[in-house]
């Protein structure tokens, strides 16, 4: 069985509404280079709600763990690496 | 031989969970394909997000905050929908999943449809680069930009949300013809897609429409 019962998703939703509600509204204050920060943490917050409960990473292999850590640790490299140029021109 | 009995655990499986996790590795290792695609974009994002912080956050106040909102609620809702579809599908509950199915293509649909209704604004509002672009102010090139980008973005993310209905709506055909009696999988892999593409969408919502609000 990897599926949950229906209860756990619409909780996982009701948590992504709320999570966009909470980054919608704080857009409108101006938090300076925060607002930034914090609209990426609540994006990160929401993607990992979303592969925990909907894509069932929960419960799921190591295997599956790793190679979904290893899509997200190969997208930093290309920023990090990027960006560490452009910010040390 | 039975068509359906064959068709459950595959010949080079020993038994049908080491099929699933296959099928699941598979989809996984797809998937991060797919995150270095958008990655691309996202780089070209930062980078002249950096460059150009201040004329991206004046670009960015003139796309409508009220569509891109709308549209993450409703591919958030989809989300949920195609959840409970793969658990409708893993417990054999046909019409339930046929059901739940076409209120997800139906939710994709919508958000096409609104993400349409944007689009004609944003070319009515002279924001579409090349297509008769204007911008008041100086950094008219850097704004253009930044257009470059969101349609970029927002269009590669488009072309999956279609790719993904067309999906569901033939998954949708196959379960009430019956084809997924004993085997759930076609459902729960194209759910890790479409969950894909709503991660997608959580990321382009604040990047693009909440950039420069203040």
């Amino acid at each position: 069985m990897t599926t949950s019962p229906p209860k756990l998703y619409w909780k996982t939703f009701v948590a992504l509404a709320v999570l966009l509600a909470i980054t919608w509204s704080v857009s409108y204050v101006d938090l300076g280079s925060f607002n930034l920060i914090f609209a990426l943490g609540i994006a990160v917050a929401k993607a990992i709600l979303i592969m925990l409960f909907f894509m069932h990473i929960r419960g799921s292999s190591r295997l599956l763990h790793f190679v979904a850590a290893a899509g997200v640790l190969w997208l930093l490299i290309l920023l990090s690496l990027v960006l560490g140029d452009y910010m040390t021109r | 031989m039975n068509a359906i009995a064959t068709a459950v655990v595959a010949e080079q499986f020993d038994d049908i969970e080491q099929q699933h996790s296959a099928a699941k590795l598979g989809m996984w290792i797809f998937l991060a394909t797919e995150v270095m695609f958008f990655g691309g974009l996202f780089l070209a994002y930062t980078v002249y997000r950096f460059t150009y912080g201040h004329v991206f956050a004046l670009a960015s106040r003139h796309l409508d905050d009220v569509f891109g909102g709308v549209n993450t609620a409703v591919l958030l809702f989809s989300s949920l929908l195609m959840a409970l579809a793969v658990r409708a599908a893993e417990l054999g509950r046909r019409k339930q999943l046929v059901r739940l199915l076409l209120a997800t293509a139906l939710f994709g649909v919508l958000f096409m449809t609104i993400k349409a209704f944007e689009y004609r604004k944003d070319f009515v509002e002279h924001l579409v680069p090349r297509f008769d672009f204007r911008w008041d102010g100086p950094d008219a090139a850097n704004a253009e930009l930044f257009f470059w980008i969101y349609f970029a973005l927002t269009g590669l993310h488009a072309i999956h949300v279609t790719v993904g209905i067309a999906l569901i709506l033939v998954l949708a055909l196959l379960a009430s013809a019956g084809k997924f009696s004993q085997n759930f999988m076609p459902v729960e892999i194209t759910g890790l897609y479409w969950h894909f593409v709503d991660i997608v969408w959580v990321f382009l919502f604040p990047l693009l429409y909440l950039a420069g609000h203040r």
